[in-house]
């Protein structure tokens, strides 16, 4: 009989929990914050008010903060509509178009690991009587631009392709995707959520027509989203919000001014910061990384190694299940692609379409890094995910039979 | 998910974490689940002449129900007769435990893993 010691788990440090989540959500940067201010209280008026200084005032913030945002991604600000987040964007952007070219064209391309925003939303295109291609991904999980041609057919009104995605951090190729596009003359929508801010992106360079922008992904406030559309050669939309004709007719409604400033000027610090930004948390990122490939076998990191953001970290522990995981790490603020994690029994769609076997999606890890992530913490996060586990394989019979070099996929499982 | 003060202590603190040789004759062995469900249990028991359960082990690869559930079911079975540890229902492991409703197929696993292995242990014996 063999004995073992009773695996009980390492004392936590005291305090607040250890925000590895970025791409989840971001802080508001204090800078956004101060600028945001006198907006909710002194200068608090409508910017549509045409007739008197409040309204004045508040319509030259929300002007300034449309220049700031277009320059960005090398966009006109006549071209910005702003939106309440990315979802309302994607929706605006697929609906809108798709509704308004639907006389001449049906088909749309889109991407199996896109955002559940535009999945779904092209799902109900498809019950109106849309055509929508699923394009699948490679195993580092970018589109293979051979498929994204042969897709294209003559009724394709437009490709929505992301540029970061939000689980694994690839940067798909969005220059070439644009120039066959443009080439075809199909529209091309991109959901930069994750990547305004964080890549450099200009739509003139890259071809693009429509852009989805989120606010609380880049250090700005949650509620406020954007949605570039091009003017030349104009891309037309059928608005989804009626109402007193905002935006150009294309998205009515009061524009809160605080929140449009804050994008704004979220936009203006990331474009600044960028370069610098992107140096330092490459650092971090290869310094966890480094720690934790140093100290455990078996442990991969799901999509392109190269085209990546530094800021996000999708990484697989054979043999340990991501839920028993996190908890373990519970002073860590993490998220996984375990099924257990999430409402449904099912692993994330996004590691599925890596072609990541069930087992190893169950056991992922998804580490967000930014703008206030420090060195210590990274430490200490990866000190912490190497003892638990260390600590859960130890407790794992798969890790056993691994270790006695048993095949495991040689095994019946007796589903339950 | 707020898991209760027991779910956590078995998860934090699991009792009988462990291995016995497989092929000694009073031992059985469970093996239940599925890696591509993220469930996988592996329950021994070494049962002594009189048939009692004089010891048990377990390893687990699964969530923290998963993990607390199984460590449980080590507990429970420990001092029992074979017949008496079969009765074991998942419904007591669940409440022991406070599990909520969408982790219950952990407690029905742990069940089932506590049979695999007595059923194991008979057959060796050629019951």
């Amino acid at each position: 009989m063999t004995e073992q010691s009773p695996q009980p788990i390492t004392k936590k440090k005291t305090g607040k929990s250890v925000y590895l989540d970025y791409q989840a959500t971001t802080p508001t940067d204090p800078r956004v914050v101060e600028a945001m201010m006198p907006y909710f209280t002194e200068k608090f008026g409508n910017p549509h008010s045409r007739n008197h200084p409040y309204g004045w005032e508040a319509e030259e913030a929300v002007e300034k903060a449309r220049g700031q945002i277009a320059h960005i991604i090398g966009a006109d600000s006549k071209e910005i509509v702003f939106t309440s987040g990315a979802t309302e964007s994607n929706n605006l952007a697929l609906k809108g178009v798709a509704n308004f070219y639907k006389d001449r064209k049906n088909h749309i391309i889109t991407v199996v690991t896109e955002h559940k925003c535009v999945l779904d939303t092209c799902r109900h295109l498809e019950q109106e009587g849309f055509e929508v291609t699923y394009l699948p991904v490679q195993a580092n999980g970018l589109i293979d631009l051979k498929q994204l041609e042969e897709a294209m057919t003559d009724k394709t009104l437009l490709v929505s392709v992301m540029g970061v995605n939000n689980e694994i951090g690839v940067i798909q190729p969005l220059k070439e995707i644009g120039a066959l596009c443009r080439e075809r003359k199909i529209f091309f929508h991109t959901d930069c959520a994750q990547a305004v801010g964080k890549i450099p992106l200009d739509v003139n360079e890259m071809n693009i027509d429509l852009m989805s922008i989120s606010g609380h992904k880049l250090y700005g406030p949650m509620g406020i989203g954007a949605l570039y559309v091009r003017r030349r050669p104009r891309v037309r939309l059928q608005a989804m919000i009626n109402g007193g004709g905002q935006e150009r007719g294309m998205r009515s409604g009061t524009l809160p001014t605080p929140l449009c400033v804050g994008l704004g000027e979220a936009c203006e610090i990331s474009e600044k910061e960028m370069a610098a930004e992107t140096e330092r948390l490459k650092m971090l990122s290869d310094r966890m990384y480094g720690r934790i490939m140093e100290a455990l076998p078996e442990v991969f990191l799901n999509g392109d190694k190269e085209h990546r953001i530094p800021g996000n970290l999708n990484l697989s522990f054979a043999y340990v299940e991501g839920e028993g995981l996190m908890m373990g790490i519970n002073d860590l603020s993490v998220s996984s692609g375990s099924a257990c994690t999430s409402a449904s029994l099912e692993p994330s769609y996004v590691l599925r379409a890596l072609g990541l076997e069930d087992e190893l999606a169950h056991t992922s890890l998804r580490l967000g890094f930014g703008r206030f992530s420090t060195e210590e913490e990274v430490d200490y996060a990866a000190e912490r995910i190497i003892q638990e586990v260390q600590r859960l394989r130890d407790m794992s019979p798969l890790w056993e039979m691994a270790q006695e070099g048993i095949d495991i996929k040689s095994i019946e499982w007796a589903e339950h | 998910m707020s898991y209760s003060k027991e779910l956590i202590d078995h998860y934090e603190n699991p009792r009988n974490v462990g291995t016995m040789d497989k092929n000694s004759e009073d031992v059985g062995t469970g093996l239940v689940g599925a890696p591509a469900c993220g469930d996988v249990m592996k329950l021994q028991i070494k049962v002594n002449a009189e048939g009692i359960i004089e010891d048990a082990k377990f390893k687990t690869f699964g969530c923290g129900s998963a993990i607390a559930s199984s460590s449980l079911v080590t507990e429970w079975v420990k001092g029992k007769t074979v017949d008496e540890a079969s009765t074991i229902k998942n419904t007591q492991i669940a409440e022991e435990l406070a599990l909520p409703p969408v982790k219950i197929h952990c407690s029905v696993l742990a069940e089932d893993a506590i049979k695999a292995a007595i059923s194991d242990y008979k057959v060796k014996r050629g019951k």
